[in-house]
């Protein structure tokens, strides 16, 4: 059973210049353990898509289902963990007390939180940061923080809604590393929306190519690259050569109009 | 750091020069009135033909009197130092003879109005706090709540302040209530704006965060808005204080109080001390001035503590 299934989804916004179609005939399965990309220009739907497996938002027609039941049982259930783009960190929260947050909410014992936040925080590599408040911490730093607050209630999926998009590329690239390295110990089904080509080549099992007005998927890209990939696989002829079908996809998407 | 010292130095300097330079015309006509009859030569004579002229040309013709206007009794207005005198004499002085809460101590009217800022103060810190809450969680009282609210501030206090007494003495209410009822009605209004706004204040992303947590509302509450409002209901409190001392003095006037510091302006301004009044407002601006003070001290603490500020 895929872990998200779309049929036919379809997200159509009313707003007073008429209707907007974010989603249109959007068809896509997501398997356990898959790392899947979405990429397109803005206004594509790719944040929308996500935030439709999230139940942020409410899709106007079709089907979506995540673990087998609606994205709405599947929030209450808190099945998946959501990073955006922004740490979103709590000013007035050390970084430990951030991590916290999500499991006082689910009601974890005072011991089982504080034994997560350990083990999350060695996951994202910021051991002994736990005390520390996020203006203390760089851009980069607080975002890793906001993916081990993602991480602390162990949910199966993770859902990143272009979370390094506002960082540096040499940060980036050293999160990317990390963020596989997470993946491969983790074993999650991870969505990850980017609208940078190197980044879903480099990160993705799948990559979805998506493009606007309607948004819809117009292509998918099985990546041939292996699970273990270290930063210089973007100098193989392989990764060139898919990094190269995903920029054909999103102006084949471009020239439709 | 020096340099901002001696500038605030120099504008208070300037305020008060200003203020000494006022208090010459203000209080000529009396002091030439005063001087002509003890024999001095005043130009011009007689008190019909100096009645039309205008105060300043009367202090450019008549230097010599200038120094009578800064000593009266009862001037129209008095000098810095002589408010100053009062002040200390009703205050300080007392103290030191042991007797602080006569009742001609500034400090016992002092303490009476505070008492009633400090209660009124609370009622309406909590009822703003509780109705911005409750405007912020229900749509309904989004709407029927906030316009009534500001309704009530358009009315004049001064014009409210004696029925809120009169309709509270006929069920027996009076004393310390009826005053602090007029301070929570000023004060509440700034909490309730300020609330709404700081409890409002979360971002959809932050509250799109809680969703995915699967949040109740009351948790969505404690762990993010209350936090997030503390920094606009300080700034709130701030202005809430401040009128909550106005509602308290304003509570003391129409009723012919015998203490606090409304009761000393309303005596003050029976029977022309005018010393006593401005001794009385300072009293007044000083005890502002340090609640504010007192109120950013605690915001400044709370938020160190919160972690917030660095």
């Amino acid at each position: 059973m895929p872990v998200i299934e779309a049929r036919n989804l379809e997200l159509t916004f009313q707003t007073n210049d008429g209707p907007v179609h974010a989603l249109k005939d959007v068809n896509l399965s997501i398997e356990k353990g898959d790392f899947v990309s979405f990429i397109g220009p803005s206004g594509c739907g790719k944040t929308t898509f996500l935030r439709c497996m999230a139940a942020l938002e409410h899709p106007t027609g079709g089907e979506i289902t995540v673990n087998g039941v609606s994205p709405e049982e599947a929030r209450q259930a808190r099945a998946y963990g959501y990073v955006f783009q922004a740490a979103g960190l709590y000013p007035w929260r050390t970084i430990a007390g951030n991590i916290k947050l999500p499991l006082e909410i689910m009601g974890f014992s005072k011991a089982e939180q504080e034994k997560r936040v350990k083990d999350v925080l060695q996951l994202v590599d910021l051991e002994g940061f736990g005390g520390k408040y996020p203006w203390q911490l760089s851009g980069g730093m607080q975002q890793r923080a906001s993916i081990a607050r993602a991480l602390g209630f162990d949910a199966d999926i993770l859902l990143m809604d272009e979370p390094f998009g506002a960082l540096d590329e040499i940060v980036r690239d050293h999160l990317n590393e990390q963020l596989l390295a997470l993946w491969a110990r983790t074993e999650k089904t991870i969505g990850f929306v980017t609208h940078s080509i190197p980044e879903a080549v480099y990160l993705s099992t799948r990559i979805v190519v998506m493009s606007p007005r309607p948004g819809r998927i117009t292509d998918v890209i099985e990546s041939p690259l292996p699970k273990e990939r270290p930063l210089e696989i973007r100098d193989t002829p392989e990764f060139i050569e898919i990094a190269h079908r995903v920029r054909e996809g999103l102006r084949a998407g471009h020239l439709d109009e | 750091m020096m340099r901002t010292f001696w500038a605030v130095l120099v504008v208070v300097a300037a305020i008060v020069l200003f203020w000494y330079a006022a208090a010459v015309p203000m209080n000529i006509k009396t002091a030439l009135t005063q001087a002509e009859r003890e024999g001095a030569v005043i130009s011009p004579e007689g008190a019909a033909a100096r009645r039309d002229m205008s105060a300043i040309a009367l202090a450019l013709a008549n230097p010599g009197q200038w120094g009578d206007t800064l000593v009266q009794d009862k001037p129209r207005l008095p000098t810095p130092d002589q408010v100053a005198v009062e002040l200390w004499q009703t205050s300080g002085a007392m103290v030191l003879k042991g007797r602080a809460f006569s009742k001609r101590s500034l400090l016992f009217h002092g303490w009476v109005t505070l008492s009633a800022t400090l209660l009124g103060f609370g009622i309406g810190t909590v009822l703003g706090v509780v109705l911005a809450v409750g405007i912020v969680h229900s749509r309904v009282m989004d709407m029927s709540v906030m316009p009534w609210a500001i309704v009530s501030q358009t009315i004049p206090i001064i014009a409210l302040a004696p029925m809120i007494i009169v309709v509270l003495y006929s069920v027996g209410v009076q004393g310390i209530i009826p005053k602090a009822i007029i301070s929570a009605y000023l004060s509440f209004f700034p909490v309730v704006v300020g609330m709404v706004k700081g409890l409002r204040s979360p971002d959809s992303m932050q509250l799109d965060l809680l969703r995915t947590y699967n949040a109740s509302t009351s948790q969505g509450f404690w762990k993010l808005r209350l936090p997030s409002s503390l920094p606009y209901l300080f700034a709130s409190l701030k202005v809430a204080i401040a009128a909550s001392l106005v509602g308290a003095i304003v509570g003391e006037l129409p009723t012919g109080a015998v203490s606090g510091l409304g009761a000393r302006l309303l005596a003050g301004s029976y029977y022309g001390q005018t010393i006593q009044i401005w001794s009385a407002l300072f009293a007044a601006a000083i005890l502002a001035a340090l609640l504010v003070g007192i109120l950013g001290m605690i915001e400044r603490l709370l938020l160190r503590r919160m972690g917030v500020l660095a």
